[in-house]
């Protein structure tokens, strides 16, 4: 059995692949908008200022999380519970500066849905929006592990779930950081 | 299942043991209830029956519904009264409609293809198989594994309400190709029925995810101590490919539809582009249809590979098994399955070539589909040597495994024809594809399910199948699977196309009636015969004849040595320790020698 010991934890290793079939998905997405690019009647995409504050955000949040890992490694299960209140108060953040974002664009005059949008912009909703859901996803994850953590009756030393949460919130960051790059970089 | 209760209690110390710490949701009931051990279970085995189970419900279902377009397209000029007491409107004046015949056709397609033979072969048998032959107590993770029943569940709802929509089911095809999918206006099925369909298939995609996730992770993190890559059974490295296949192309195929429900709902322009539809302009612009068929096919071609590959796996073992001898070029199967799995990622366009696809691309699609001829050789040259001079034991799961190897080879030879783009100018949405599809996958894939069934039948249920009614099943399904497809190549090569209600009027083409007719008569039967099997499977289940030793095949897998009746976790003691590869069949004089034996002095290590 001691073989079986240094094996990667099987959540983890859950999480990897589940993280390779998310990649998965905006590698299509992301492909078909390279793709519709280099077609007829595309519009320059113009990206929100406040995604770029959104950015911040979410990339703090991945510095929280990492020290809730931390604290909960060290024990310090005080510090643990903030960092991870914290990083999902962060994240609601996020998700509302990504909504404040798209409202902007019907101040704009642009559509993204509807007659007479581009599939510019309804790519970037859709793409930007599934990552919201991803978000949220990770938002609840923390709030499930942040109560479990508040509740006196169980006490936990084990930190494969926070590790799981805290990998999937990394990724989660790193995701977006390369939706906004990709966007940027295709202008 | 008096074991059960030793067995949780040996599982809390074993698994707590393999990965200290992680077992704090362990706190499993011993006295399981209804609902827990038969619905709501976390147990691979009853998750696997609920699997095969809801497989076989749609299969009957599916299987039904081309008995209806058979009936239409053998018998164009007749009525079927009862038909329109039935359908009512779908089939006025006991004719099929047009807008039916095309939701039927759709129906069967995604039916077959996505709830049979994906979810109904890879959920049974990689939950089934994958833990009882590696050496886990259960998945990776249980309580995902339970999640991926019921979205299929839950996407098999949704689809079957779609059956009974005032607009119908969605008719535009099982690849849902836009504009005729996003456009409510065009034609009925690509109404409310469209919607139904693309949220069930969301649903499926997440169950097929949360299940190849599992997979996955449960073949490298679990095996049991001895339990090398190389020492795995062909069957987990089919279903260990199988889930990369799922894991990396399902998303797309998601990203895809996300796409269109877009389209359909929020009046984008993805995929619409300066139509006309019944006299009304449409404001889309710039849209691409082909990038959906890109999107689709990037699946849809992996697809046949994830319906293919698990069938390829369990043939695999059940050839060796019952030719009482070694597979031939064990490492020459697993190269070739991940040689297919490879190419499999590279060939989507080969569907595309006639949709203004540049030929100079086509050209490398052309080579790369060819290349798939390589590894498929490879596994029908092993198959056929490891037939070769076997001790043959006819049991019905060796029939169907055999005729898995006919037919791929009859249905594989087509796909060299298919796969050059020139000749496909000729050959595209006619009744060769059809004739190709069936073979190659449909029915061979049908017959790795069955080899399946009846040979891990015992190990499920305690119980054997009745072997005269399979026989039965085996001889008139086989006959009946090439009478129905083989004519189907010659009007194929004649350019008869596909998708048609009625050539009755079409003079190129109604010199086929007669064999059409022949081709439908013949379906009901097999139809009939497949209901044979359903009666069959049912049956036994209650009073099949008892299995009184555990290895009733004398096969050497791990699942043997576990108990008739195996309760949650699979082995009453400790997880048996493997020593060797699990094809040691007619071995030093010895008819076959479990894994879990030791290595002896005069042998040498593999």
């Amino acid at each position: 059995m001691s073989l079986q010991r240094k094996r990667t934890h099987p959540h983890k290793f859950l999480l990897w692949v589940a993280i390779g079939s998310i990649i998965m998905m905006f590698a299509g997405l992301t492909s078909a908008y390279i793709v519709k690019r280099s077609q007829a009647g595309w519009i320059m995409l113009e990206i929100p200022t406040i995604f770029w504050y959104s950015t911040v955000t979410i990339l703090l949040s991945s510095v929280a999380v990492h020290f809730a890992v931390k604290a909960f490694k060290d024990r310090n299960i005080p510090k643990y519970k903030q960092m991870v209140w914290i990083t999902a108060v962060l994240g609601i953040a996020f998700l509302i500066m990504q909504i404040i974002g798209f409202m902007q664009f019907s101040r704009m005059d642009i559509r993204l849905v509807g007659a007479g949008s581009n599939a510019s912009y309804s790519f970037l909703l859709a793409i930007a929006g599934l990552h919201a859901v991803h978000v949220l996803g990770g938002v609840i994850a923390l709030t499930v592990i942040g109560i479990r953590a508040m509740s006196a009756r169980s006490k936990s030393y084990n930190a494969v779930p926070v590790e799981v949460v805290a990998t999937y919130w990394h990724f989660v960051d790193i995701l977006w950081i390369y939706l906004i790059l990709f966007f940027n970089w295709m202008k | 299942m008096s074991s059960e209760s030793p067995v949780h209690g040996h599982e809390e110390v074993i698994s707590s043991h393999v990965h200290a710490g992680h077992e704090v949701h362990h706190h499993h009931h011993h006295e399981e209830s209804f609902v827990s051990k038969y619905v709501f279970s976390q147990d691979h085995k009853m998750i696997a029956k609920q699997f095969l189970i809801t497989g076989m419900i749609w299969a009957v279902i599916g299987g039904l519904f081309s008995v209806l377009f058979r009936l239409q397209l053998g018998y164009p000029e007749m009525t079927f009264p009862i038909l329109e007491d039935i359908f009512g409107k779908w089939a006025a004046g006991g004719r099929i409609s047009n807008d039916f015949y095309y939701s039927l056709v759709t129906m069967h397609g995604t039916i077959l293809v996505f709830f049979v033979l994906t979810a109904g072969l890879s959920g049974t048998f990689a939950n089934l198989l994958i833990p009882l032959q590696i050496g886990a107590r259960d998945m990776a993770s249980p309580m995902l594994n339970m999640l991926s029943y019921w979205f299929f569940f839950l996407a098999s709802i949704i689809m079957f309400s779609s059956l009974f929509l005032q607009s119908g089911p969605a008719s535009g095809g099982w690849t849902i190709y836009p504009p005729l999918s996003a456009l409510g206006q065009a034609t009925e099925g690509s109404k409310l029925g469209m919607d139904f369909w693309l949220v069930s298939m969301a649903m499926f995609i997440v169950s097929s995810l949360l299940g190849g996730l599992n997979y996955i992770s449960t073949i490298l993190n679990m095996r049991t101590k001895g339990m090398s890559m190389t020492r795995m059974p062909l069957t987990i490295w089919a279903i260990f490919f199988t889930a990369v296949l799922g894991v990396l192309s399902f998303p797309v195929l998601l990203s895809g539809a996300i796409l269109l429900l877009f389209d359909r709902n929020l009046g984008t322009s993805f995929y619409l582009s300066e139509i006309v539809v019944k006299g009304e302009i449409l404001p889309n612009e710039g849209g691409s249809p082909i990038l959906f068929q890109h999107l689709f096919w990037f699946l849809g071609h992996p697809e046949v590979y994830i319906i293919l590959l698990p069938a390829m796996g369990m043939v695999s073992e059940v050839l060796s098994v019952n030719s009482r001898k070694p597979i031939f070029g064990y490492l020459a199967m697993v190269g070739s399955l991940f040689a297919i799995c490879i190419l499999a990622f590279l060939v989507w366009a080969h569907h595309m070539f006639v949709t203004g696809l540049n030929p100079f691309l086509g050209a490398f699609f052309v080579l790369l589909t060819l290349l798939i001829a390589v590894p498929s050789a490879i596994k029908v040259f092993n198959w056929l040597t490891t037939l070769w001079r076997g001790n043959l034991r006819l049991t019905p799961g060796m029939l169907f495994s055999i005729g898995f190897v006919s037919l791929f080879i009859s249905g594989g030879l087509t796909g060299i024809f298919l796969g050059n783009s020139t000749l496909d100018i000729h050959l595209h949405d006619t009744y060769f594809v059809v004739a190709h599809f069936h073979i190659v996958m449909g029915v061979a894939s049908m017959f790795g399910m069955f080899a399946g069934v009846y040979h891990w039948f015992p190990k499920m249920y305690g119980r054997f199948m009745n072997n005269t009614l399979a026989y039965i099943h085996f001889w008139v399904t086989l006959a009946g699977a090439y009478l129905i497809f083989w004519p189907m190549h010659y009007s194929g090569l004649a350019g008869m196309p596909r998708r048609y209600t009625d050539y009755s009027n079409w003079h190129s083409f109604n010199m086929f009636q007669d064999m059409s007719r022949f081709i439908s008569s013949v379906a009901m039967v097999v139809f009939a015969v497949q209901l044979l099997f359903i009666f069959n499977f049912f049956y036994s289940i209650f009073k099949g004849r008892r299995v009184t030793s555990t290895n009733p095949w004398g096969a050497n897998t791990l699942e043997w040595t576990t108990p008739v009746n195996p309760g949650h976790g699979n082995w009453p003691g400790e997880i048996p320790e493997v020593h060797r590869w699990a094809y040691d069949y007619g071995k030093d004089g010895r008819d076959f020698i479990s894994q879990t034996e030791p290595v002896g002095a005069d042998e040498s290590k593999h």
